[in-house]
């Protein structure tokens, strides 16, 4: 179940649509905020709190890059590699991350600390090669300078 | 040329209500408020506005086909969801400038009757979502949205709704599935969202540059800003530069800048002097242009006559360094991700194109593979339920119509002769 505030957060949406069925994407990101990822008791929070069934809150979430659907890291760092971002080097970034700390795309590090999410486009060309952990953007993208970012996310 | 959309960002503060009205923000509302909607669709119609988002479809054009359908409420979607490679020309827009945004989309809305709005935003620009719930708050509390605009009865609603990484979903219908709360998939047209679109009720989807250009267009007329960029398609343009340049980023120039002049002229040219190799002009959907072929007026109408199109105004130069093919297979590995699913050409096509461009790359490429790409392209072209797949198939043409003796020494020598 939800917790109080984020049953409260969900009606302040819920109201901003004609339907409740609407306010599924975003209740859908306060279910893996609150949950950590889309575990079957996220999806039954969503089900319940929206009256929406919940094969088709799976079959929605699926759908969607940006939700997870197994646990992950304490910070998700997403590294772009699109075409940009690639021609200057998003691909050796990639490499020093698995060597440096073990990240693959996808996989989670054994303390937990950091996963990997290899991104389409994430709108920073023109400061490539970028990356955001969580909600955090960082451009001009060298090696020594992902070591320095890193540090700071414990 | 005056800066019209990009005004104001280097103020650290723009993004606050209270800086954006220091200079006129939201005196083209009051204006636009004492104006009948058949009037500002008018003055849209003669400004000549095309919309930004890829397709330059004529804006004053899908206002008049909404208006006219007797259903209410209407709806007027900003498409954010900028997801398009290459692309980030919206970007300071929403966040350094969310108010032109704003005061764009109220003008907008009350043009054409509608009640409420909804901006598109892409999952990956939690940044901006921050920024324009802030903005949107300050404009309700300044009563410039609301069910009274500035006192004049005039009622428009706006709120954020954060996509989830998916690039289908700035296609505009299946922006429109995804913000009723479902997969993003196209729907089939027609009906056209003018017409049944967002809770079936009628929609216009417009881009975030296309709404943004609404303030000035009142400020100063239709006539003279017919003025700016090329008689077909006028207006300021943002175009973003990226890849191997001097000095990549957001320009704001008059539409129809040609592209030598945006690389050479405006953005220092090559990076480090080396030799240019190719340009995607449009972002990474758009074809591929060899340097010869540079010289082109950047805008809806002239693009396709010189071999490419407009698209987004994401211009990504690659100098000799860069590998075509791999370039190439890059792109594809985008498109086949991105696929929605729907139809079998594309969802089945994009990856077939992107393992054949796989094995070329990896030195494994077979004789007559560059003939087999061609037929699998021909087999999606065109046979696609929405553009996604259109795309897809169309880099691989361009990029084998421009360089094939590059896909064609992979093959024979498997191994990459420049090694980018
Ligand atoms: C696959 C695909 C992706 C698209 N992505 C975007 C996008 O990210 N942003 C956008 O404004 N338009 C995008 N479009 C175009 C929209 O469908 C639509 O034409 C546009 O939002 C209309 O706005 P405009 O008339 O102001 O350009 C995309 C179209 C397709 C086919
Ligand atoms: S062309 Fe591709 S993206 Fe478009 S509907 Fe078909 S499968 Fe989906
Ligand atoms: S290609 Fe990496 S941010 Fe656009």
């Amino acid at each position: 179940m939800f917790s109080e505030t984020a049953i409260k957060e969900l009606e302040e949406i819920r109201a901003k649509y004609p339907t409740a069925r609407g306010a599924l994407l975003p209740a859908i990101y306060i279910a893996q905020r609150e949950f950590g990822h889309l575990s079957s008791e996220a999806y039954e929070a969503v089900s319940v709190a929206l009256g929406v069934p919940r094969a088709t809150v799976r079959g929605v979430a699926t759908f969607y890059a940006m939700y997870k659907h197994k646990p992950m890291g304490r910070h998700i760092v997403q590294l772009c590699t699109n075409v940009s971002c690639m021609i200057l080097g998003a691909e050796k970034l990639a490499d020093f991350l698995k060597s440096r700390y073990g990240l693959e795309p996808g996989g989670i590090t054994p303390d937990g600390r950091f996963s990997l999410v290899i991104m389409e486009c994430i709108g920073a060309c023109g400061t490539a090669p970028a990356m955001l952990v969580n909600d955090d953007f960082y451009e001009n993208l060298t090696e020594q300078y992902i070591a320095e970012i890193l540090e700071k996310y414990t | 040329m005056e800066k019209v959309l990009l005004k104001n960002i280097d103020n650290p503060n723009s993004a606050d209500i209270n800086e954006y009205r220091k200079t006129g923000g939201y005196s083209s509302l009051t204006k636009a408020l004492a104006l009948q909607p058949k009037e500002i669709v008018d003055e849209v119609k003669k400004a000549g506005l095309r919309g930004r988002g890829g397709a330059g479809f004529p804006v004053a054009m899908k206002w008049t086909f909404a208006s006219a359908d007797p259903k209410f409420p209407k709806y007027l979607l900003c498409n954010a969801d900028e997801g398009e490679p290459g692309t980030f020309k919206d970007r300071p827009i929403l966040e350094k400038n969310p108010h032109l945004l704003i005061e764009g989309m109220v003008i907008s809305g009350h043009a054409l009757s509608a009640e409420y709005g909804f901006i598109y935003l892409r999952g990956e620009y939690p940044e901006a979502k921050h920024i324009l719930n802030r903005a949107i708050a300050q404009a309700y509390e300044s009563n410039m949205l609301g069910d009274n605009i500035a006192g004049r009865g005039i009622k428009f609603h706006l709120a954020v709704h954060q996509g989830a990484g998916a690039y289908i979903c700035g296609e505009e219908t299946a922006l429109i599935e995804s913000l009723e709360g479902d997969k993003g998939q196209p729907r089939i047209k027609p009906p056209f969202p003018v017409n049944v679109g967002v809770w079936s009720k009628p929609t216009v989807v417009n881009n975030v540059e296309t709404l943004s250009n609404l303030p000035y267009i009142i400020e100063i007329g239709g006539e003279a800003y017919a003025k700016i960029g090329t008689p077909d398609c006028p207006g300021p343009k943002l175009y973003c530069i990226s890849g191997h340049i001097e000095k990549p980023g957001v320009y704001e120039l008059p539409m129809g800048t040609s592209l030598r002049d945006i690389i050479y002229s405006h953005c220092g040219g090559i990076k480090g002097g080396k030799n240019l190799k190719a340009v995607i002009p449009g972002g990474i959907s758009t074809p591929v242009l060899p340097p010869d072929k540079i010289d082109c007026p950047m805008d809806f109408v002239n693009m396709p006559k010189h071999g490419s199109m407009l698209g987004s105004g994401a211009v990504i130069v690659m100098d000799e360094s860069v590998c075509l093919v791999k370039v190439c297979y890059r792109a594809l590995k985008f498109f086949e991700h991105e696929s929605c699913g729907k139809c079998t050409p594309c969802r089945e096509g994009t990856g077939w194109l992107r393992s054949i461009l796989g094995r070329i790359e990896n030195g494994e490429g077979k004789e007559g593979d560059v003939d087999l790409l061609l037929s699998v392209a021909g087999n999606i072209m065109g046979k696609t339920f929405c553009p996604l797949g259109d795309g897809a198939a169309s880099v691989v043409q361009n990029f084998i119509k421009h360089f094939r003796p590059e896909f064609e020494e992979h093959i024979r020598t498997k191994a990459c002769a420049v090694k980018g």
